[in-house]
């Protein structure tokens, strides 16, 4: 989450979700959070029972909506449209809490004299570079702060160090200066008038007004919004922008680390906040350390270089490091080797899963682990993904059901259509079935970043194994295989610590022991309390620095089950939260610079006069004793160079980034862009989508042209509470199945006559990857937009859940998509893009391709025609970036 | 302990103490239950905080161990009704939950001009999105350009001329999706009970209405005496079945399935005159928010059922959901039937010891 980790100095939900019923507004946008959070939904049930306006933003009146205050339709991928004007709506009536914006952001700072807005470049700010089709953000910075030397890349990542602004910028506490962050942003959103949104969005001026003015009303002294939103916003080819705005309106409404308020990013399964925490993503090490690169980061000095400078807590980056590679490699890490630093394998470029499985369609990719993972339903563009598996030496699936990624050599579309042929796919399959979550024990972190420990109920049936049972005997194994090599290369997995206690018949390791070497040990090998004990002396161990303390006093703090009723409202006696137990992240802000609450009702963390501490509801997010009126000697860096009147501890400048210089790969402000596959122009600029958008052009990855007749309807695609994600654990259940037996989807009564669709009748949507066929449901739920002009917008929706394999079976929705993804994150677009719809069922077997080919001949789109096999080459990408991450929920759509 | 019997007070003609019909204060004592049995329990279903979730539907198949069927009850099947999200279709012998989902809408006025619905009869908004297949709709003519609509719809057009803030307003549309979580309502005068010839039904001690399998003999008479089409029997043994509100988890002290499934509490179980406190004080609280169609359902001891172990708030007339807008325990009348059957009777001797009489004179 780099748009919130750009904006307040960490990408985690920055509050947790009993505290909506704090909350005077909620906004739910992106998101669907009744149907796909239905028991974090119980909290805003209960702020709404509390008076609490519940306000839904979203393309589909949904569950969400019919228990929801007012719910505003808008047009799949205008978000940033409609965020814009509210963001213009406070700054033009002067709205904004003026001493919280003041204080915690950099609103006052000013940006430098060269910097040329989208407003006056059509669409692109200064420094782009047609030619990279990137940015150059020299431009962006601000009057007195200077780039820092050592890197040149965007590492945009979710929290790492951000090395865009060394040095304190010059300000100007009015605000008046016309190169104020302030002053730029009024200009910037100045066109995203109240019409501008009826224009874009589809949505009445009327509607737009009741929002903003229930927002604005909300936000003060006295009362706060919280903002709710999920893959709905990450799904775009301007995701991280879209979230990025929310965060800026957050800081100018002063809702941020204050109870009832903040930003909540729900994530889409049950521990994939933890999966990015200690990542499955190529571009990171636990704890949002980045992946060294081989070049930028050729030495350990080269590495620690940006943190050495930091301000805030990233400063102490060397000390993290460090205590991770001792975590690692014990011994084998000493000072003189640079703790193993080059035992670290280097990354040379954008390593992400698109990438990834497009060199395996060609062949360069010769194994792969699917762990958890239904790519052939769940991602993207299906048949990019199956003809990727058709073309692997081996792959290994670990799951608990028979899914369609391991059974792709048989039952994938391109079988029937004979762009595969089963018997030549020489791609071996490893089915290792997995135990589930009370077969095991060991910890989900949840949404709001709460550690919860699990237990295990029941032993795995046959030969169904903990994840971390095969990790740990696979790793003991080819250590085995290879204890007698002197081969230099072998040194890193030869000398791991990997001495993990087992128990039982199953010889299962120690989740605990992975736990407490996770939060780490001192010198004295006794577990560690915080992350601030840390050393980058080689004497303290910690394998995510962020962890540290879920093992404090040599307990397991994510056990704690202290029921709600036996605790303050917080309940931080229930689990362990990271960072440091804080369950409200930047609470600081929470009370005014001198430490004193901003209100009696909205009373959370403040400074104790008298015992020289902050104190209050939760674990204070700044440094205990340090008072409101400590400032830095100039010069202080890390944590001492934070003052005590700054909130956002892990900034550089301690402020919130209304205006963010750097870290963004797509500019320093969010700005409306179309999507990639859009029926309209682009109301605002002359450039219809993100310019900086990465994209694969190949035979299998074939794009719609924007305001195209053969493609003239917006779908998005969601899920449905009866079933999970790629369906691998719903619809081989009867009792989920039979609740959502069959795939659908949701037309409006008036395209149901355009086209002539039944309700209940089949239905074929086509796009330039492929068509699907699927049972329609009639409903007002879908709603028809008027844009500017009068140009009336049909939306579809798709639910995705549907495969070959379980109970219900069904054409994936996924498989209309294409490639095309965010320049931060390289996360794809699938929450919007264009198809047709037809009444009836779709063409069989050959008769598909062909099908599906003409109307890319119609659209004047170039052909699609893969060999069997699949293997057509790539015919040019775009992939901006050195760096960005494959994110593991953000890309299941 | 005294007896317990269901046997009728019909052929006796009459019905002093209620047993029948009407209000029935302690109907655990009634059916034959020392004083110290427990306090009568119920549900009490909110659908005003309902979101659909189908948790309850999932866990009540999950406790009891029901088999998959579709929403015709077809065991082991499943498929699309086009009915809303609705495809469990109706409460039988394999679903003892049922959440319904109704979709409603009209127009509101905003100036700026609306997207009309197409005027072609039938696809309007009630069979089109289907309306948990009980409001009956036909948009009425629109104009030929399409830009404005005049929304008939809604089987209920009185309800929705006061849509109510529940409704939560989509553009130039109000629309509303209610949600409602339907089960058996273990009558204060339970008819399937009174018609059982076997005892296989009986009231427990805390106050509901159970079926035991192992006696029921498949004779059917409840089906058609259950005044709500809830109790149901399986085409493939015989067997009647419905909710039993998780009698087994009662005796150990835990809730029903459904109700600890419920995200929301809108599924509320406990001692019934509890739940009825509860449900006069939140129909209160909504009626003052301005949500003037609001009512209880079933919660009336002077209905036609006595009242209703499990009784529902609901957002709209009881139709809309599925449910009889007045139903009667299909017993009632068993006195005077029994009283006309007598007179019947006694009749037709009277006429044919006439008739002997009469051949002999």
């Amino acid at each position: 989450m780099p748009g919130l980790g750009a904006t307040y100095g960490r990408g985690g939900a920055t509050g947790f979700q009993q505290d909506l019923v704090n909350a005077d507004c909620i906004v739910i946008e992106g998101s669907n959070m009744a149907e796909c959070h239905p028991v974090g939904f119980q909290w805003v049930m209960e702020a709404k029972a509390r008076g609490a306006k519940v306000i839904h933003i979203d393309p589909r009146f949904t569950r969400t909506s019919a228990v929801a205050d007012t719910h505003v339709p808008l047009r799949a991928g205008t978000d940033i449209a409609f965020l814009g004007g509210l963001i213009s709506y406070v700054l033009e009536n002067e709205l904004d809490f003026r001493e919280y914006v003041v204080a915690y952001t950099n609103a006052s700072s000013l940006v430098s004299e060269d910097f040329v807005d989208t407003e006056d470049l059509d669409g692109v700010f200064s420094g782009w570079d047609p030619e990279s089709k990137s940015y150059d953000k020299t431009s962006w910075q601000f009057e007195g702060a200077h780039e820092p030397s050592s890197t040149g890349t965007d590492e945009i990542l979710e929290q790492a160090p951000d090395p865009g602004q060394i040095g304190q910028p010059a300000t100007d506490p009015t605000l008046q200066h016309p190169r104020s962050v302030y002053q730029v942003m009024k200009r910037h959103f100045a066109r995203y008038t109240p019409q501008m949104v009826a224009d874009v969005c589809g949505i009445e001026p009327e509607v737009f007004l009741d929002v903003a003015r229930a927002v604005t009303a909300n936000s003060n002294r006295d009362r706060t919004t919280a903002w709710v939103y999920s893959v709905g916003w990450t799904h775009h080819t301007v995701g991280v922008q879209y979230i990025r705005s929310a965060g800026i309106l957050q800081a100018l409404l002063g809702n941020m680390g204050r109870p009832g308020g903040g930003i909540l990013a729900l994530r889409g399964h049950a521990s994939i906040q933890g999966s990015t925490d200690i990542p499955t993503l190529y571009n990171l090490l636990p704890g949002y350390l980045p992946m060294p690169h081989a070049t930028e980061h050729a030495t350990f000095e080269d590495y620690c270089a940006v943190g050495d400078q930091m301000v805030g807590f990233w400063g102490n980056t060397r000390s993290y490091i460090t205590s991770m590679l001792k975590s690692w490699w014990g011994d084998a890490a000493t000072a003189e080797n640079d703790w193993a630093y080059d035992y670290l394998p280097r990354i040379t470029g954008n390593h992400g899963s698109y990438r990834t499985v497009s060199d395996m369609i060609a062949g360069k990719v010769p194994g792969y682990f699917l762990v958890g993972e239904n790519p052939a339903v769940g991602h993207a563009n299906g048949k990019m993904q199956r003809l990727g598996l058709a073309n692997l030496e081996w792959l290994v699936v670990r799951d608990m059901q028979m899914i369609e990624s391991a059974t792709f050599w048989k039952t994938a579309p391109e079988i029937e259509t004979g762009e595969l042929v089963t018997e030549d796919i020489a791609t071996e399959v490893f089915f290792v079935p997995a135990a589930n979550h009370v077969e095991k024990e060991g910890t989900f972190t949840n949404t709001q970043r709460v550690l919860q420990w699990h237990r295990q109920a029941v032993e795995p049936p046959d030969d169904a194994r903990s994840d971390l049972w095969f990790y740990f005997h696979l790793g003991r194994i080819l250590k085995d295989r290879l204890k007698d090599s002197t081969d230099p290369r072998d040194r890193p997995l030869l000398d791991l610590t990997w001495d993990y206690p087992t128990h039982g018949p199953l010889v299962e390791p120690s989740a605990e022991a992975v736990l407490r070497e996770i939060n780490g040990t001192g010198a004295d090998d006794r577990a560690l309390s915080s992350y601030t004990e840390l050393k980058d002396d080689g004497t303290t161990r910690a394998g995510c620095w962020i962890y540290t303390g879920v093992y404090a006093d040599e307990v397991n703090q994510s056990d704690r089950r202290r029921p709600g009723r036996e605790q303050s409202w917080v309940a931080p006696d229930w689990g362990w939260a990271w960072p440091a137990n804080r369950r409200t992240l930047y609470n600081r802000a929470s009370a005014d610079p001198e430490g004193k609450p901003w209100s009696e009702r909205k009373k959370y963390v403040w400074w104790d006069e008298e015992a020289q501490t902050w104190t209050g509801e939760d674990v204070p997010d700044f440094e205990a004793t340090k008072p409101p009126s400590y400032r830095p000697e100039p010069g202080a860096k890390g944590a001492d160079g934070i003052s005590g009147a700054d909130a956002f501890i892990m900034q550089n400048d301690g402020k919130a980034w209304l205006f963010a210089p750097s870290g963004l790969a797509d500019g320093p402000m969010p700005t409306h862009y179309e999507p990639a596959e859009s029926p309209v122009p682009n109301a605002l600029y002359g450039t219809q989508a993100n310019p900086g958008r990465e994209q694969i052009k190949a035979a299998w990855n074939r794009g719609n042209p924007s305001t195209s007749d053969v493609y003239p309807y917006v779908f998005t695609t969601y899920r449905l509470t009866e079933h999970h994600t790629a369906g691998g654990m719903s619809r081989t259940l009867p009792y989920l199945s039979e609740l959502q037996p069959e795939f659908f989807v949701e037309v409006s009564p008036q395209l149901a006559v355009e086209r002539g669709l039944e309700n209940g009748g089949w239905a074929t949507l086509v796009s330039a990857r492929t068509a699907i066929e699927a049972k329609v449901l009639v409903t007002e739920r879908m709603r028809p937009l008027k844009l500017a002009g009068g140009k009336v917008v049909h939306q579809i929706g798709v639910p995705y859940h549907w495969g070959e394999q379980g109970l219900s079976t069904g054409d994936s929705g996924n498989d209309l998509f294409g490639v095309v993804m965010d320049p931060n994150v390289h996360i794809q677009e699938s929450k919007v893009a264009t198809c047709d719809i037809q009444p009836g069922r779709r063409p069989r077997g050959p008769a598909l391709v062909d099908f599906v080919e003409a109307h890319r001949v119609r659209a004047g789109v170039a052909s699609g025609l893969v060999p069997v096999g699949g293997r057509s080459p790539v015919e040019e990408t775009t992939m901006t970036g050195e760096a960005g991450s494959m994110h593991d929920e953000e890309g299941t759509p | 302990m005294s007896q317990i019997s269901s046997a009728s007070p019909a052929f006796t003609g009459n019905d002093p103490q209620n047993r029948l019909f009407g209000p029935l204060p302690d109907v655990t004592g009634e059916a034959g239950y020392e004083e110290d049995h427990p306090a009568r329990v119920g549900f009490f279903t909110d659908t005003s905080v309902c979101i659909g979730c189908k948790a309850c539907e999932v866990a009540c198949k999950e406790w009891n161990t029901l088999p998959m069927d579709d929403a015709d009850g077809n065991r082991d099947a499943m498929g699309l009704t086009g009915m809303s999200y609705d495809n469990t279709g109706m409460l039988g012998a394999n679903s003892w939950r049922h959440v319904s989902f109704v979709e409603q809408s009209r127009s509101i006025d905003l100036p700026m001009p609306s997207i009309g619905l197409p005027s072609a009869p039938g696809q309007g908004a009630g069979s089109g999105g289907g309306c948990g297949g009980s409001c009956g709709t036909s948009a009425s003519t629109a104009p030929a350009d399409g830009t404005t609509i005049d929304q008939a719809s809604v089987l209920n057009a009185q309800a929705l001329s006061s849509f109510d803030p529940q409704a939560a307003p989509s553009g130039d549309r109000e629309i509303r999706w209610l949600m409602s979580s339907d089960v058996c309502k273990h009558c204060t005068h339970a008819a399937c009970l009174d018609v059982c010839p076997t005892g296989a039904l009986f009231r427990t001690e805390f106050g509901t209405v159970v079926v035991q399998d192992d006696i029921c003999n498949g004779c059917g008479y409840c089906v058609p005496a259950c005044p709500y089409g809830v109790i149901d029997q399986r085409k493939d043994d015989g067997g009647v079945f419905k909710c039993t509100m998780c009698y087994d988890r009662l005796t150990d002290g835990l809730q029903p399935a459904c109700a600890t499934a419920c995200p929301t509490q809108s599924i509320q179980f406990g001692d019934l005159d509890e739940l009825q406190e509860r449900a006069d004080a939140r129909l209160a609280t909504l009626q003052g928010q301005g949500v003037s169609t609001a009512r209880l359902y079933g919660r009336d001891e002077d209905d036609g059922i006595g009242g209703a172990g499990a009784f529902f708030l609901l957002l709209d007339e009881p139709e809309v959901y599925g449910l009889p807008p007045d139903p009667v325990v299909t017993t009632r009348d068993l006195p005077s039937m029994w009283r006309h059957a007598a007179g019947a009777a006694a009749m037709l001797v009277g006429v044919a010891v006439t008739s002997f009489l009469g051949r002999r004179t």
